[in-house]
């Protein structure tokens, strides 16, 4: 059992959990993730380290209410346990070149985030690019803001917060300033994609952190196996990140979408009983 | 008191197994086969010969000793057969029911020849499932001091466990999964080999003493040289096999396309049968498509009839005489009702408008030579391609090796990255042993177990000086 030891809210919908692991904080590096099992009838979903402390015996992670899954962890609070978390798991992030684009979407911002706090300890130049659907939805802003970064942009989608558009808008300036030599995106399947276009059409060579759906996370069932440059990868264990130039994404967003019918059974099946309870 | 001589009762036909009927079977998750009474075992039994030469025992990759414990068994001294068994080979319970033993020890029953070999395995599952009833109670050795880490509880790490454990060593299992067993639990399903037993067998273990760390990624978590620094003596990797092999055809990713591992932990470990109640979803076709030969394919066909498909293909590029899988599987999986297109490879797979695989282009061949396997090639029939429905696609055509070995220990991989040893289980490390799938390749459960234990003599000769 793994113990919380503090819950923060950065949303209506966005949690950060700290939870006492003592041999996987010191083992956990940027780019890495967990996979987390609720309870003994829960499934196994795979979390980014968002931060850690081998000092403490922490570590940490970050998620969005989604699904059944994530709904139940948010109900957690500090002083509960999760049943099972496995990790760290996946290869660490390397990022080339000495002035590097961090970009995050929404929930991905959690994992851009030790991303680029990494790259600031490794002297690197490091501007970062947040983008969400809304001002609300743009977590760990401040944190963010406190790094020793190159200069930091905002996007969101209805221009409540930062820049309205895209985050390939300041990428695009970026490249087109020679302001970077290289980049990492991470968030939904279209920023990726599209963050990797612009990446190409500027000669800058792109990673991504991929987020397909996993079970085992250890390479032996091949549920999060991803199309590379026209090889089949494993997210798990040669992965999660991937020259993103190289990336089959509609391939990607297909498997992503396998399980949506079922999501929506799971999720409603969930609020029933949560409504008998009541 | 005069011994009265065992005169075997000669002729008479191999007791049945108490099978479920196919058709009832097939849709549900139950066991297929609920064992023999005793009654029954006393009468197979009975059909034993007592060879003085046991060409049967030659044949078990462990070594049990088939007619002592079957003579037990006449005795109606069903401890004194269970501890007979468990003196080589801890898991009767697992190997009575997944061994080929056709191949094995009921494959070398003089009987055989003309009739019906003693059903060993049957006897043997038999008394494995009776260890509550018996209250056997097993013995180790006093504790010797030293720690011996396993990484992986499969059966090869299992076996190896209970044999170091009864040596007096101090056991530490580490196991990725949340639950132990390795393949028995994720792969092998229900129907065949019900969670409850591989449960009991390890907690069989930590009777015995052995610690399992469940969570615990070897290679990520923790590596050889700190578990040496932590004051493990020895190591022994059993990773068991790794990441899956796919087709690389077209549309091999489609949603609706899995590959065996995958549907088959969904079912077995992560009970997705039993959604939603369990979390884990899996996709119900209608019209599933198995690719393979295999004992593998052979459990996920059989397994998507239970998940309530109307109908099961086995497609297999040679004939079923070429098929891999166990004959008993190959008749079970006919017997429920699954039908088998011999002779055919998979082109590509198509969506349907859903986005979900919903055809399959496949191509007849033909046998050709005999390829370094013995087999005969299959050579593919130009012109001869075909479509058929499909909703759900598995396939099951073996794997390749695990990742996690060489993250875990500095020891030499060969050309396929399965781990170099000797026949002891020595890797090029002398603080590691290795076994199971990743030394050998997929192979059997009795095989990882028989490698388990070549290994745990090993250790104990090297540690202690023996």
């Amino acid at each position: 059992m793994y113990k919380i030891l503090k819950k923060t809210q950065f949303s209506e919908n966005v949690f950060e959990f700290r939870v006492h692991a003592p041999r996987m904080a010191k083992k956990a590096h940027a780019g890495q993730f967990l996979m987390v099992r609720i309870n003994e009838t829960g499934e196994r979903v795979p979390f980014t380290f968002a931060n850690w402390n081998p000092e403490e015996g922490w570590i940490e992670f970050i998620f969005m209410v989604i699904g059944k899954t994530t709904e139940c962890l948010s109900k957690l609070e500090e002083g509960d346990e999760i049943q099972d978390i496995t990790g760290p798991l996946g290869k660490p992030t390397e990022i080339e070149g000495d002035s590097v684009a961090v970009i995050g979407g929404g929930v991905g911002l959690a994992i851009a985030y030790p991303v680029a706090r990494m790259l600031c300890e490794q002297g690197k130049k490091v501007y970062v690019i947040m983008g969400a659907r809304t001002k609300d939805l743009l977590i760990l802003f401040e944190q963010f803001a406190a790094l020793p970064l190159e200069e930091l942009f905002v996007t969101t989608d209805d221009g409540s917060m930062g820049e309205k558009g895209v985050v390939t808008l300041p990428l695009a300036r970026l490249c087109e300033t020679d302001s970077i030599d290289s980049a990492f995106a991470v968030g939904p399947v279209p920023m990726m994609k599209f963050s990797a276009r612009t990446c190409r059409e500027h000669k800058i060579p792109i990673v991504a952190s991929l987020n397909p759906i996993m079970v085992d996370g250890t390479g032996m069932c091949g549920c999060c196996r991803v199309e590379v440059g026209g090889e089949t990868m494993f997210a798990c264990v040669d992965g999660p990140d991937f020259n993103a130039d190289l990336v089959d994404w509609d391939d990607l967003a297909h498997r992503q979408a396998s399980y949506r019918a079922e999501e929506a059974v799971s999720k409603k099946q969930y609020e029933e009983d949560c409504a008998c309870q009541k | 008191m005069p011994e009265v001589k065992y005169r075997p009762n000669i002729g008479a036909p191999r007791t049945p197994a108490n099978e479920e009927p196919a058709e009832e079977r097939a849709r549900d998750f139950r066991p297929v086969d609920t064992g023999y009474t005793k009654a029954d075992a006393i009468a197979e039994a009975n059909r034993c010969l007592d060879c003085k030469k046991p060409l049967c025992m030659e044949g078990c990759p462990v070594g049990v000793h088939i007619p002592q414990f079957i003579e037990k068994i006449r005795e109606e001294d069903w401890a004194g057969a269970l501890s007979t068994i468990k003196a080589d080979n801890l898991l009767p319970s697992v190997c009575g029911r997944v061994c080929p033993q056709e191949n094995q020890c009921e494959g070398k029953c003089i009987l055989g020849k003309k009739g019906d070999p003693v059903a060993i395995g049957q006897l043997e599952r038999m008394l494995g499932d009776m260890a509550d009833e018996v209250g056997e109670a097993p013995e180790c050795k006093p504790a010797n001091g030293h720690k011996v880490a396993i990484v992986g509880s499969g059966p090869s790490g299992i076996a190896c466990a209970g044999e170091l454990a009864r040596e007096g060593f101090d056991v530490t299992v580490f196991e990725a999964f949340f639950t132990g067993g390795g393949v028995l639990t994720y792969g092998i399903p229900e129907f065949r080999l019900p969670k409850a037993i591989v449960k009991r067998e390890i907690e069989g273990l930590e009777q015995l003493g052995v610690h399992f760390e469940y969570n615990s990624v070897a290679g990520r978590l923790f590596d050889a040289e700190e578990l040496f620094e932590e004051g493990f003596d020895a190591l022994y990797l059993a990773v068991g096999a790794g990441l899956p092999r796919f087709l690389h055809v077209k549309g091999e990713n489609l949603p609706g396309v899995y590959c065996a591992n995958e549907y088959l932990t969904r079912t077995n470990l992560m009970k997705a049968y039993e959604f939603p109640v369990y979390d884990t979803p899996i996709r119900h076709g209608k019209n599933v498509v198995v690719f393979g030969g295999g004992n593998v394919a052979m459990d996920a066909a059989r397994t998507a009839l239970r998940l309530g498909a109307e109908k099961v293909t086995l497609a297999y590029r040679r004939t079923e005489a070429e098929m891999p899988a166990r004959r008993a599987e190959i008749h079970h999986a006919k017997e429920e009702g699954v039908e088998i297109l011999e002779l055919c490879n998979p082109l590509r797979f198509l969506p349907g408008p859903d986005g979900f695989v919903s055809t399959i282009e496949l191509q007849r061949m033909e046998l050709g030579e005999p390829d370094a396997s013995g087999r005969r090639r299959p050579i593919p029939v130009e012109g001869s391609e075909f479509a058929i429905p499909c909703d759900v696609a598995i396939t099951a055509i073996g794997t390749r090796a695990n990742p996690f070995a060489k993250l875990c220990a500095d020891v030499e991989l060969n050309r396929w990255g399965l781990i170099e040893t000797d026949e002891e289980g020595r890797t090029s490390n002398p603080k590691v042993w290795a076994g199971g799938d990743i030394v050998t390749g997929a192979a059997t459960v009795i095989l990882a177990m028989g490698a388990g234990k070549t290994a745990a003599a090993s250790i104990k000769k090297t540690i202690l000086g023996e």
